[in-house]
């Protein structure tokens, strides 16, 4: 019986020949990774078992939920992941100058190779399958056992084909089929699954879109979302990546629990209303909707890419003057080339702020919380209730193009209200 | 184990956002994440839940943040369990790992209403409506699980081990 590339990837590490959904496997990891939030608990349960890190070239500890740190106990936090970082000797441990939001940095940087298995002390740690990679989040427990013993236990999740095909319309981004997905299934529609994304639409697919869509996967509630790897996975690791790895592909018969068709040719931009990513609509009927702030970021829209459809928008116009406008580069890379290619330029002229890397306010942190009663557009994946300041706030979550347009309206916007 | 106490019902997809706030993710300490524990669905929760009580939920609790803090802040609370009709798995993950248990009821749990006695046992798996007088069984946990559990969380779990 065949597998799908889930299941090749818990076989191996495993050190099986074959897994069924269902099965309770331990496996070795290849990567550990943890923030400022979920490191230190982990730390302490790590200490608890008393033994050495079981690898100190394969844990990564990024500093940016709350750094740079916006208050003490933010600090003591941050301070007790650099103490450990300095005294196992953790070789990617990324300090504030260095590091941005987690996810964005660990692809760039070639800590994520097709065929690896990791886990994060953090739920968009799926955002790895876009590379061919088994990635999901776990908790602070599990990452500090793991940190010790360079394994973690599983149960083999069952795998939802999404078939994607045609070509991507104008303005239409990873963003657009993510949000279209989970409002297909809701967000505990693969709840417990793994997302296999497969055809010829995959090809249309930048790694940047790929990396969008597996980022929210957990928003449909799945353990993971993978790719195949192909010649744009190869051609964005070739750069990064210098390590030996073992990809692998789905077996012809393989078995799915269900199969998702998605046309790309008939998306068009969507937005998820509050208080839930289930809740999509084409920008087209919430078009009236008055917004307050903007935000353009996250880990799941702060790549070049996405700043440079941002900035196409922003690029010679103005920011409506009622909008707070926030755009925040994923890493210390994506800044420099958006500096580069004059984005943060166009931004700052338009009447934006640009920040350095930090989730801040995706997590409802700091650098731009809501009041009662304000409304967002953000590039972000939750849109839960009070998830970005207070409890009577709301946000709506969109891909850059859609945020960038609202930003110059006022209201939420289409991008061609304002690109023609 | 007899666990008996008064129901706090909530809806389908409660986030971890909404079980324990980001704003106060500064801070890891058990006692200090149960004061503002369940703060933005219901402010009334911290302030009034009794060691005991326990909260029954719909379908996806937990979902979204993999923030363990969330489980912990409930535990801290002194809920000694959690119903609901599903969970989101890296929360159930979590829970297990700090030793918190969790039944999955089910469709079933729509017959419990807020203010309830509920009487679970956990080794016989069963759960009882004491209010409506109405009993539910349920799946046990895989005996893998509960292994973790009887050690008293992963933690201990993995000690013995290596
Ligand atoms: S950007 Fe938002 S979703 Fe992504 S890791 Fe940071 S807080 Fe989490």
């Amino acid at each position: 019986m065949g597998m799908t590339m889930t299941e090749k990837i818990f076989a191996r590490h495993a050190g099986v020949d074959h897994v069924v959904p269902g099965q309770l496997i331990r496996c070795k990891v290849d990567l550990v990774l943890g923030n400022d939030i979920t490191a230190p608990p982990a730390i302490k349960e790590f200490d608890r078992i008393g033994k050495p890190v079981f690898d100190k070239d394969k844990i990564a500890l990024v500093p940016d939920h709350f750094t740079p740190n916006k208050d003490i106990k933010s600090a003591e936090m941050a301070k007790s992941m650099r103490e450990f970082a300095k005294k196992h000797n953790i070789k990617n441990y990324f300090e504030v100058g260095r590091m941005g939001i987690e996810h964005v940095l660990l692809p760039e940087v070639g800590l994520v190779a097709p065929g690896e298995l990791i886990i994060g002390a953090d739920s968009h740690t799926c955002t790895y399958g876009a590379l061919g990679a088994f990635a999901t989040g776990v908790g602070s427990t599990d990452m500090g056992a793991a940190m010790a013993t360079g394994d973690t236990w599983f149960k083999v999740p069952s795998s939802i084909k999404v078939v994607l095909t045609g070509k991507m319309p104008r303005w239409v981004s990873g963003k657009d089929v993510i949000l279209t997905l989970i409002g297909m299934i809701g967000v505990d529609g693969a709840r417990y699954q793994a997302l296999e994304f497969v055809g010829e639409g995959v090809a249309e697919l930048t790694m940047t879109d790929r990396l969008t869509i597996s980022n929210m996967a957990i928003e449909a509630g799945a353990k993971n979302g993978i790719f195949p790897v192909d010649a744009v996975t190869l051609e964005y690791i070739s750069s990064r990546v210098n390590r030996d790895y073992i990809s692998v592909s789905a077996d012809g018969d393989a078995i799915y629990d269900r199969v998702i068709n998605i046309e790309l040719d008939k998306l068009t931009p969507v937005v998820a209303l509050p208080h839930l990513p289930e809740n999509v609509r084409p920008v087209g009927e919430v078009a009236e909707t008055v917004i307050n702030q903007v935000v353009i970021g996250s880990c799941t829209n702060g790549r070049i890419e996405d700043l440079a459809q941002a900035a196409e928008i922003i690029a010679g116009r103005q920011i409506h003057p009622d909008v707070r406008t926030i755009v925040i580069p994923g890493s210390q890379a994506v800044y420099m080339e958006a500096m580069a290619k004059g984005y943060i330029e166009s931004f700052i002229k338009a009447g934006a702020v640009v920040s350095t890397p930090t989730c801040g306010p995706c997590l409802g942190g700091y650098m731009g919380i809501l009041a009662a009663g304000e409304r967002a557009v953000a590039t972000t994946n939750r849109n839960f209730r009070g998830r970005m300041g207070h409890v009577d706030s709301e946000v709506y979550l969109a891909g850059p193009a859609v945020a960038a347009a609202s930003a110059i309206m006022g209201r939420i916007a289409a991008p061609w209200e304002v690109s023609l | 184990m007899i666990l008996e106490g008064k129901v706090w019902r909530y809806g389908d997809n409660v986030d971890t956002d909404v079980i324990i706030p980001a704003r106060y993710l500064n801070s890891a300490d058990p006692k200090d994440l149960a004061t503002h524990c369940m703060e933005d669905i219901d402010p009334t929760f911290a302030g009034n839940v009794n060691s005991g009580d326990i909260i029954v939920a719909g379908r996806n609790f937990g979902c979204g943040s993999s923030r363990e803090h969330a489980p912990v802040a409930i535990k801290a609370s002194g809920v000694p369990c959690v119903i609901a009709d599903s969970f989101a798995r890296i929360f159930f993950r979590n829970a297990i790992n700090i030793g918190l248990p969790l039944i999955e009821l089910g469709t079933a749990v729509a017959e419990i209403d807020n203010g309830n006695i509920v009487k679970i046992d956990l080794d016989r798996g069963i759960v009882e409506n004491v209010t409506k007088g109405k009993e539910y069984k349920v799946q046990p946990l895989p005996e893998f699980i509960q292994k973790i559990a009887s050690a008293g969380g992963l933690i201990n779990y993995v000690k013995g081990d290596c």
